[in-house]
């Protein structure tokens, strides 16, 4: 059907597409931003305990991920829950990193930051909203969060919600352990709940 | 569009993220344009085909056969473009002839500017040229370039052969 000297493919070689199409991918993002077009932006943040992936929509950050949770589940459940316009931006999270590296290098206690609270629900609302208030360097339990949102026998249910944080590090689930010092659980690794207390003061070293 | 048609026969599937349809597409819209439209201009048509696309993504209900309703927007996007193109052509000394609009746009850097290959496709009609395209760089069978042309397949058969005739009796 196609003779050689008609062999259109030679045209636009596959290798160039792919590399053209991923550097016109970049600039897309940017130009849907421009247009009010991208209801969610994900980007990667660099940290010391482990890349992170942050989902940052226009009401504000909604969603921070560890490297080990599984980043298609998550996009699809962002997908499915928020909008399925998510497209991959650094430049809108770069109010969030900016944020993080201080915070890591230890020349930030409190983050300001606008939150998107969607996929937060129920309980875990008030929850959350206990936690956030819980400062840098200090801790609280599990059984005292329930006391402080009228709920004193739902520390179990609380300890739940907090499992459920979409926002961890920024909502400070990692200052709630359990009654008697014991670090308790954390969604992200009991180690990532160590090292963000030794950060803050908590633990020694 | 037949998606809806399509839909009624089976499970719906989920709509992907944004950011995973594009990865799964942006490689073929991009061959498509670099040939449909050129090089040079292949860029601002992605841009274009994906901006549409995004704007209309919050209503698609079924993330069935996204690859084809990528590409009927892109082959919107090529014909339009060649339209446009016509009209706000700068006044130049020499008339150019007609479907020749874009030998003034020339690709930048394509892989090879020389090939005659590029003067032949530029010269097809914006409708040949696009299912020229899907045909014999995507490898489209007709029954699609119909759909994704919004044509009959006797047409985009009609279009593909003509077009694919013109370009031999150039290339020869």
């Amino acid at each position: 059907m196609t003779p050689t000297d008609l062999n259109l493919k030679r045209l636009a070689p596959s290798a160039d597409a792919d590399r053209s199409a991923r550097a016109a991918s970049d600039r897309l993002a940017a130009a849907a931003v421009d247009r009010d077009l991208l209801d969610v932006a994900v980007a990667r943040v660099a940290s010391p305990i482990g890349e992170l992936l942050v989902a940052v929509t226009p009401r504000g950050l909604a969603y921070v991920a560890f490297e080990d949770e599984d980043r298609d589940e998550l996009l699809a459940r962002l997908a499915r829950e928020l909008s399925p316009r998510i497209l991959e931006h650094a430049a809108a999270a770069d109010d969030v990193r900016r944020q993080l590296d201080e915070y890591f290098e230890g020349e930030r206690t409190r983050f300001a930051l606008r939150l998107d609270r969607r996929l937060i629900h129920g309980i875990a609302r008030d929850v959350l909203t206990a936690t956030a208030k819980v400062p840098f360097g200090r801790t609280t339990t599990y059984g005292e969060l329930a006391g402080k949102i009228g709920h004193p026998k739902a520390a179990r249910a609380v300890g739940n919600a907090l499992g459920s944080n979409p926002i961890p590090i920024v909502v400070p689930c990692h200052r709630v352990l359990r009654a008697g010092g014991a670090l308790g659980g954390y969604a992200g690794g009991v180690s990532r709940k160590e090292r963000l207390l030794r950060l803050e003061g908590v633990l020694a070293g | 569009m037949s998606l809806a048609r399509a839909g009624a026969s089976r499970d719906r599937v989920p709509v992907p993220p944004f950011g995973a349809f594009l990865e799964a597409n942006r490689a073929a819209v991009y061959r498509f344009l670099t040939v449909a439209v050129g090089p040079g201009d292949a860029d601002d048509c992605f841009q274009e085909t994906f901006l549409s696309a995004l704007r209309a993504y919050p209503r698609l209900t079924d993330g069935a056969k996204l690859d084809r309703w990528i590409l009927t927007i892109a082959s919107r996007k090529a014909i339009d473009h060649h339209r446009a193109g016509g009209r706000r052509a700068v006044p130049v000394d020499e008339v150019p002839e007609p479907g020749d609009a874009l030998a003034s746009s020339a690709p930048p850097e394509p892989v090879d500017a020389q090939d005659p290959l590029w003067a032949a496709v530029r010269s097809l009609p914006p409708r040949q040229r696009v299912a020229v395209v899907h045909r014999h760089v995507l490898d489209r069978p007709y029954d699609e370039i119909a759909e994704l042309m919004g044509s009959s397949e006797a047409t985009a058969r009609a279009n593909v052969y003509q077009g694919t005739k013109r370009l031999r009796e150039l290339m020869a």
